[in-house]
């Protein structure tokens, strides 16, 4: 039974790039059926390496990957993952090669074998519903930060993935378009991991954090009530903070 | 970085399917470049600028282009009179001038603005893209249609990366004198431009694969030939014909 909610499972997995010293090292990661998850961890730690041992861009030196409750070993295995798990890379002048929008996020439905007509469709259903609609014949390279990183993310969605791993999603964003892709990524009913180093974003949009430390991951701890020691002027008279951190159901709280 | 200026327009040439000007502008390239009589290649300089006037183009953007690649044929000029063998046409003291190389030089010339002004009437008022498409509907090879549409998207990518580059060396006060380090610094300009250039090709194929690349690309666009399109190939085809029938007639 558990198997069957079981999408990716990372077990005692070690990787390290050439002539260099391990990135991953014993690893266990598992990944169920509606997890939210948010990794973060310092620059350099391995979470992009992660990102892409779990789709089979990087070959573990040693471990096993199950991916959809079947063992993936070859590229074979790798690439019928890969039509289910959506990664969405670090920058988007990576994701974005085709010279206009439309031909980019039709570019993946062509490779699942959808006609030109269908991968149209899929692709002005997928740019109306991030509110891109008008954006179709638009130059890649024009485009905003902002946009790139919208586009992109439509590219991946218009494969209709069951998993998501976004690379640093709101790397670089100002808070409306931020704010945007929250707004998007809370409302999809998909299983998701983000790295990211923005917490107030991963506050909004996970369930747990993760941390990887040393090659490893551990759970960040839930909830950690802590108090800051803090200056400013007028402190002396009463007065209140507001943090978007802060704003946590009473009820977890007191759990 | 790629304008892309005279890509967008109204006139009929513009309207052309992609295809029959890529056939017909290759064709004429090739036919001129063979002509050697300045009868036929007068005639064929004539139907390049009377293709550049259909297309209705800024005749100033046009000759400021001719203009550039003129200034290197000037090169030939000042050297092939001087090295052709023939008859002689002046002397300079030991230098002499041949007649023979003159004329060389002046079938040159014609020969790449006849060639230059059909490429900007034919080729430069297509998108570049839709260039690519119609290449690979032309069975171009597969690479090379797609080094062509990936060079057009990343170029301006690598011109990006170069001045964040160039700036961050303004920034710590470089400026550029006739001296090694001035030269070691622009080397390591290069060398990390290429580094980086390697690197993003590396993860633009990654993310291609992870949505699902396997060596095929496939394309949106489908062309369509209209009876127009036809009628204009054939025209354009009897005249490239007639060039080559005025070449051998005059030859005869």
């Amino acid at each position: 039974m558990e198997s069957n909610t079981l999408i990716v499972n990372l077990k005692d997995i070690s990787f390290s790039y050439s002539g260099g010293k391990p990135v991953l090292e014993h690893l266990n990661f598992q990944l169920r059926r509606g997890d939210r998850i948010g990794l973060i961890g310092p620059n350099g730690s391995g979470k992009t390496t992660l990102f892409y041992v779990i789709v089979g861009l990087l070959r573990p030196s040693s471990g096993r990957i199950d991916l959809f409750g079947k063992p993936a070993i070859e590229e074979r295995d790798f690439r019928e993952a890969r039509k289910r798990i959506g990664l969405l890379f670090q920058d988007p002048d990576d994701q974005l090669f085709s010279p206009t929008v439309l031909e980019d996020v039709a570019f993946g439905p062509l490779n699942l074998g959808k006609s030109p007509e269908e991968a149209r469709e899929i692709a002005a259903k997928t740019l109306a519903r991030l509110g891109l609609s008008g954006f179709e014949n638009r130059i890649t390279y024009k485009l905003s930060g902002g946009e790139k990183r919208l586009v992109s993310l439509a590219t991946v969605l218009a494969m209709d993935p069951e998993v998501l791993l976004l690379d640093e999603p709101t790397n670089g964003l100002d808070e409306a378009t931020e704010g945007k892709i929250t707004d998007i990524l809370n409302g999809l009913d998909l299983t998701y991991v983000f790295i990211s180093h923005n917490l107030d974003f991963l506050c909004k949009t996970t369930d747990k954090i993760y941390a990887v430390v040393d090659g490893k991951i551990s759970i960040y701890e839930q909830l950690v009530p802590h108090t800051h020691i803090h200056a400013h002027r007028f402190g002396r008279l009463p007065h209140e903070h507001r943090s978007k951190l802060m704003e946590l159901d009473p009820e977890e709280i007191s759990d | 970085m790629v304008d892309e200026e005279f890509s967008t327009g109204e006139s009929f040439i513009h309207g052309l399917d992609p295809r029959i000007k890529i056939i017909v502008a290759v064709l004429f390239s090739v036919v001129v470049a063979v002509l050697s009589n300045f009868v036929s290649l007068l005639v064929a300089l004539f139907l390049s600028l009377i293709l550049v006037v259909l297309a209705r183009l800024s005749m100033k953007r046009v000759f400021y282009r001719l203009f550039l690649v003129n200034g290197l044929i000037l090169f030939l000029w000042i050297f092939l009179p001087f090295t052709y063998q023939g008859e002689t046409w002046f002397d300079i003291g030991p230098l002499v001038a041949t007649k023979e190389g003159l004329l060389y030089a002046s079938q040159i010339t014609v020969k790449c603005n006849a060639i230059l002004l059909t490429m900007i009437a034919l080729l430069a008022t297509t998108p570049i893209f839709t260039l690519g498409h119609a290449m690979s509907q032309l069975c171009f090879p597969d690479k090379i249609t797609h080094l062509f549409l990936f060079t057009y998207r990343y170029i301006h990518v690598i011109f990006q990366e170069y001045h964040r580059l160039v700036n961050a060396m303004r920034i710590r006060g470089f400026i550029p004198h006739t001296n090694i380090h001035t030269y070691r610094s622009y080397a390591y300009l290069v060398g990390m431009l290429l580094v980086r250039s390697y690197d993003r090709a590396e993860r633009i194929h990654k993310a291609m694969i992870c949505r699902g690349f396997n060596g095929r690309y496939y394309t949106l666009v489908q062309f369509s030939i209209k009876m127009r399109d036809v009628f204009y190939l054939s025209l354009m085809l009897i005249a490239i014909l007639g060039l080559v029938i005025l070449q051998w007639k005059v030859t005869l």
